[in-house]
């Protein structure tokens, strides 16, 4: 297979679409002249025009509103989030219009809307430009979130969030746009809520998705060294959550480990953690253990930055625990 | 009180104030036919009879959550979607009842959203504030003030997008003019209608009020059509109370909008005869007397004058069409009273278009 950069990945699969459906629309700040924060659109001006490349003024709530509007009279507009940050600005007409007029409405309109962006912190930006969004919108119902960590998710999942009749929060992560992968060639799709097994394991199960998969895939290439076999998994989309590739791992590793890059209360990893006690009770032989990011506004200074995301040397440190090899790791 | 005297300076409200661009419209119907005016005074007729309806129901307890009705603002939207083609669209905010009716949807369906049930407009799942009836082009009212001006912003967009020359009608109210909602995208529209590719009618509804809060106490710049000089949108002021120069208003803003792909903004100067909302009971930010000042007013009888004087009604006529109003009222509430409640699996229904 082909490899491609995780930010070739999404660029190509806007490309695609973009070829294949004249009702998919880019929307974002400095997406066209200045060819995109991150140069995910570079290029798309020139090739497809303003009616369809549109710079928008900076008003998220303005411009993502109205793409709620072009999704519900048929359009697919792909609305860029120059970070997830300023989604903030928008959040309203995302969980009270994009994620509710299908339901309110009785069934009477689709929104097939895609916000995509990065999201995630590492690269010291400090507080307001370095959070994690995702549960913030995986809360709500109505919407669709996936977040993916390798160039062919990225890929696969943004068809499918471009070609869906819902509104999709697209969180890529701007520490990953560099990362090369391989990626299938031809049309190929990921479907929302399928998880995929990263890397197969007996010893304990490992949940992560985004950026934190390469940080887990890591952390259990330096477990196997010490005879420790996790198994990896690769979430891709938070809602809907696969509950049974989880549970299924579970069942036969009998341990977990559940890893995300934001805040700790509330998070991904609590959802995650009790949807294993619902499901996997009584195979546990141990607490399910979360490594999350520090519970603060992200610090600037490089080496509080540094303390306060999760690290290979966290999963490791969980895992042991889990194992109850903790105490003699220190050793 | 808002300067409501501006409006009688300028009685025709004809003078389109250009804002970056001409905005005259070729081929405008100079008059409106007041045969066909007739059909709106009885729709207005059944509109407000309807409200009351509504109000009683409330009082019954057969309504719940909120309840916002139009009476008094009738020739606003009725002027207004008279002159909008069947394929065109509109969006609106909460008071929406008669928008709905006005575009034909069922009285009973109408009523039966309100009761919750699902042979509602939107099948029992959105209520006084959010009735749908996209098959019509009605795609919706909506409860968060300002929140869905830009989503009409966008469908013009896409409108155009697709090549059709349907126009996106957007009404919203005094107080969405001061919220963040209003001005992103009311500047995406000025500058989407530069390039021809913002066929909106926006009309604000000045009521006077926000809830509580007249416009004099919401608003620095109190003349509301001007401030859409601030996203080169071409606006202008009318009397919202006259059918008649709501109607001649819209026929020739449609026209323009229309061909030119531009926004296009009318302030129709109203004023809402009930209480914000069905819990507005004692109205502390009004008197009496000006609600009765206003209600001298009234845009039915006002049309109903001008119907007599053309000899088009008399008192049989207008008597018939009290009746048939009555009826239609009756029986929206008989046909939303005896409708079924949505059924159990109905909660989880609609929320997602496709299954995963």
């Amino acid at each position: 297979m082909p490899e491609q950069t995780y930010r070739d990945a999404i660029r190509s699969a806007l490309i695609g679409e973009m070829d294949r459906d004249s009702s998919v629309v880019l929307m974002g700040e400095d997406i066209g002249v200045y060819q995109g924060t991150f140069r995910i659109t570079a290029d798309l001006l020139a090739k497809y025009g303003p009616t369809r490349v549109i710079d928008t003024p900076i008003s998220e709530e303005g411009f993502v509103g109205s793409a709620i509007g072009m999704a519900m009279l048929g359009l697919r507009p792909v609305v860029e989030m120059m970070t997830w940050n300023f989604s903030l600005l928008a959040f309203d007409q995302i969980v009270n219009n994009a994620a509710k007029i299908r339901y309110f409405s009785g069934g009477q309109v689709d929104v097939p809307l895609v916000v995509r962006g990065p999201n995630g912190a590492g690269v010291q930006l400090s507080a307001q430009h370095s959070q994690s969004v995702e549960v913030f919108y995986a809360h709500v119902p109505g919407l669709r979130v996936v977040a993916p960590a390798t160039p062919a998710d990225a890929k696969g999942l943004l068809r499918t969030a471009i070609r869906g009749k819902d509104p999709v929060i697209f969180l890529e992560h701007a520490a990953l746009y560099n990362i090369k992968g391989e990626v299938p060639d031809g049309d190929f799709v990921v479907p929302f809520g399928k998880a995929e097994i990263a890397r197969p394991g007996r010893d304990v199960t490992i949940v992560a998705f985004s950026r934190m998969l390469q940080v887990a895939l890591a952390a259990a290439a330096t477990l196997a060294e010490d005879g420790i076999e996790a198994e990896v998994i690769n979430l891709r989309s938070l809602r809907p959550l696969d509950h049974n590739t989880i549970i299924t791992s579970v069942s036969h590793t009998h341990r977990a480990v559940v890893v995300q890059e934001e805040w700790k209360p509330y998070g991904a990893a609590a959802e995650i953690s009790a949807t294993i006690m619902e499901g996997a009770f009584d195979l546990l032989d141990a607490p399910v253990e979360r490594v999350t990011g520090a519970d603060v506004p992200m610090p600037y200074a490089r080496n509080l930055e540094l303390l306060a995301l999760p690290h290979e040397e966290h999963i490791v440190a969980a895992v042991r625990r889990t194992l109850y090899r903790e105490a003699a790791s220190r050793a | 009180m808002a300067d409501r005297t501006s409006h009688k300076e300028n009685p025709g409200g004809l003078t389109p104030r250009a804002a970056g661009g001409p905005a005259v419209a070729t081929g405008v119907r100079e008059s409106v036919d007041l045969a066909s005016a007739l059909h709106w005074y009885r729709q207005m007729v059944i509109a407000r009879r309807f409200e009351e309806e509504t109000e009683r129901a409330f009082r019954r307890g057969k309504i719940g959550g909120y309840l916002h009705v139009y009476s008094g603002q009738e020739a606003v939207a009725a002027g207004m979607l008279a002159e909008l083609r069947p394929e065109d669209i509109f969006f609106t905010a909460y008071r929406d009842h008669a928008h709905a009716l006005f575009r034909g949807a069922p009285p009973g369906a109408v009523m039966a959203e309100l009761y919750g049930k699902a042979t509602g407009l939107a099948r029992g799942k959105g209520g006084s504030m959010h009735l749908f009836d996209v098959s019509r082009g009605f795609y919706g009212g909506y409860g968060i003030v300002g929140a869905h001006i830009p989503l009409a912003v966008g469908a013009a967009y896409a409108l155009r997008y697709k090549g059709t020359d349907k126009v996106c009608l957007l009404f919203l109210g005094d107080g969405a003019m001061n919220s963040g909602g209003f001005h992103e995208p009311m500047n995406l529209a000025g500058l989407w209608g530069k390039e021809g590719l913002c066929p909106l009618v926006i009309v604000v509804e000045n009521n006077e009020y926000a809830m509580g809060t007249s416009v004099t106490r919401s608003s620095a710049v109190t003349d509301l059509a001007s401030r859409f000089n601030q996203y080169a949108i071409p606006n202008e002021r009318i009397d919202g109370m006259d059918f008649l120069t709501v109607r001649q208003t819209a026929a020739r803003v449609a026209v323009d909008v229309r061909a030119t792909g531009r926004p296009y903004a009318i302030e129709a100067v109203t004023y809402r005869f009930a209480g914000h909302g069905a819990a507005d009971m004692f109205q502390p930010y009004r008197d009496k007397d000006e609600v009765e000042t206003h209600r001298r007013r009234d845009p039915i009888v006002t049309l109903e004058h001008r119907l007599r004087e053309a000899g088009l009604v008399d008192d049989a006529k207008i008597a018939a069409i009290q009746a048939e109003a009555e009826q239609i009222a009756t029986d929206s509430v008989q046909f939303a009273e005896e409708s079924p409640a949505p059924p159990p699996e109905d909660l989880h229904a609609h929320l997602y278009g496709e299954e995963t």
